[in-house]
């Protein structure tokens, strides 16, 4: 039966006119939680520096104000002389961020001594009233696709087909790692799954990112505590919760950085195409090369 | 090089114009009425599992208290009448509480320290991000609220205040607050008169403070001079339910 289907799905490849095979690689759902995703994501970053701006500084444990140590922290520095610095201290070291964070030009060209510029905050100017309504109303659609795609996922088996690692991929990780390192690209057979790294990247992100940044907002408030004291508890306290919030904010930047990287990479056009129509172009094998 | 560098222009014009977009589209009364609906949700979600059995918010032991509680918003009401009244240790103040009330009535700060009195250290959560916690001492809403015995169309509590924020001389500016009968009737909902131990000080809203601790800091307004027991808030200052509310902030602050 799965056969019959998998034969059915060989059937319908088609072929770009240069006569590389085109195979249906992502399926419309997936197709449009992605987009969604990816908008959502876009929003509650740039709402959730608007939000962070309010108290540019995080701690660890359950409380935490001006008054209390903290790990991390963006502010301007009023100097005797001249205009104030912007500093970013994190621990016990500072770097000077003026012009970028801390203290910048704002879009009126005066001064300003807010944590996060402008132009990555939602909206540019100070406003944590309406940062707030952007963050909570794209995070409620971003946990109902979110929802939609892992019922998906298992339901349609896409997790267990192409997420979920095989013995082959454990035996060949290290030589992933590698080609990624020299920005080779799979071609041919290999270029039809996803590949090791690529794989736990996406479950990393799917699995553990995401999940993580739904439950650690729920942790900071206050109604939520309530009804679920255990919940802050896990990350060891509200602040703390905030704290991890902004780390795996961070670690999902740089997956994106790193996605856009390698479709970039990868050939953007047919990235795109791919993410966009589902059809998605195999390099052919390279003939009389070894590796 | 030109070439480069007009690409580069060009780029952040249309970053710039994007940008700029996103804040006319955020400034949008629309687009804030839509993004709203979140508030809803949230309301909604929380209460489900808040009502029905009324959990208690987590209560902290005495050596988590901090140390510099930090005083926000309003640190002192710059009236001539509230500088009268710190000068008198707040003597002649009295809670006055009417309304939709069958017995509208008025107590001195001594009648509340007799009445029945609740201490609980908690965690005060501001919405722009910091945790302090404190310990509070005093009457439970429901007390007070019981003694004036509700009318039936009664729905929400109206917190009135002697801060202005803003400095408004004609009123428009001062502080108040709402809630409804769920977080009103709730065990931890208490007009707080002590702080720590010690008399409520006036950074943090001497005489008396609410304490409504399943939501966020905004909630509980300081300085309460009367409650107002209504049906409804929209003729209140700009028919949100509170200073913050006027000023773009949820009505239901439990996230």
């Amino acid at each position: 039966m799965t056969a019959e289907i998998a034969e059915q799905k060989l059937s319908v490849a088609r072929r770009t006119r240069s006569g590389r095979e085109l195979i249906y690689r992502h399926s419309l759902f997936v197709r449009i939680a992605h987009w969604v995703n990816a908008g959502c994501f876009a929003i509650l970053l740039m709402s959730g520096l608007q939000i962070f701006n309010a108290h540019p500084m995080l701690h660890w444990g359950v409380k935490g104000d001006e008054a209390d140590p903290s790990l991390f922290s963006i502010y301007a520095e009023d100097q005797l002389e001249g205009a104030p610095i912007g500093w970013v201290q994190i621990g016990a070291a500072k770097v000077n961020t003026t012009g970028y964070l801390g203290l910048f030009r704002d879009r009126d060209g005066f001064l300003s001594g807010r944590a996060f510029p402008w132009w990555v905050t939602l909206p540019g100017y100070q406003s944590l009233a309406e940062g707030r309504r952007w963050h909570f109303f794209f995070a409620w659609l971003l946990v109902i696709n979110g929802f939609a795609y892992l019922a998906y996922g298992f339901a349609a088996r896409h997790f267990q087909r192409d997420l979920a690692p095989s013995k082959g991929d454990v035996r060949s990780f290290g030589r992933s790692v590698l080609d990624h390192l020299r920005l080779r690209h799979p071609r041919g057979e290999a270029a039809k799954r996803y590949n090791p790294l690529q794989k736990l990247a996406y479950l990393t992100v799917v699995f553990v990112l995401f999940p993580l940044m739904v439950i650690t907002g729920l942790s900071m408030s206050p109604g939520v505590d309530t009804a679920a004291p255990w919940l802050p508890d896990i990350f060891g306290g509200r602040q703390s919760a905030r704290t991890i919030h902004f780390i795996t904010a961070t670690l999902l930047i740089l997956f994106v950085l790193v996605h856009v990287v390698e479709v970039l990479l990868g050939g953007f056009f047919n990235e795109m195409r791919s993410i966009i129509t589902g059809w998605f172009a195999v390099r052919p094998e390279k003939s009389g090369r070894q590796i | 090089m030109s070439e480069t560098l007009t690409r580069r222009a060009a780029i952040a014009a249309a970053g710039g114009l994007v940008l700029a977009g996103c804040d006319k589209l955020s400034g949008s009364p629309t687009v804030q009425k839509i993004l709203s609906g979140a508030e809803q949700l949230n309301l909604t979600g929380q209460r489900l599992v808040l009502t029905t059995s009324q959990p208690l918010a987590r209560e902290y032991p005495a050596s988590e208290i901090s140390r510099d509680f930090k005083a926000n918003g309003t640190v002192r009401p710059d009236s001539d009448e509230y500088r009268r009244m710190v000068l008198t240790e707040f003597t002649d103040w009295r809670l006055k509480i009417d309304g939709l009330v069958r017995k509208s009535a008025s107590w001195s700060l001594d009648e509340l320290r007799t009445m029945p009195s609740r201490t609980q250290i908690t965690r005060h959560d501001c919405v722009e991000g910091w945790s302090a916690i404190g310990q509070w001492t005093g009457v439970p809403l429901s007390h007070l609220l019981q003694q004036t015995e509700l009318m039936p169309n009664a729905r929400y509590v109206v917190f009135r205040c002697a801060d202005d924020l803003i400095g408004s001389r004609d009123g428009s500016g001062l502080y108040y607050e709402s809630i409804d009968m769920v977080d009103a009737f709730h065990p931890q909902t208490i007009m707080a008169y002590a702080m720590n131990g010690k008399p409520l000080p006036v950074p943090h809203g001497a005489p008396l403070r609410l304490r409504v601790e399943r939501q966020l800091g905004y909630k509980m307004a300081k300085y309460v001079m009367r409650i107002e027991v209504v049906e409804e808030f929209s003729k209140i200052g700009f028919g949100k339910g509170g200073f913050w509310e006027d000023r773009g902030y949820e009505w239901y602050a439990g996230i």
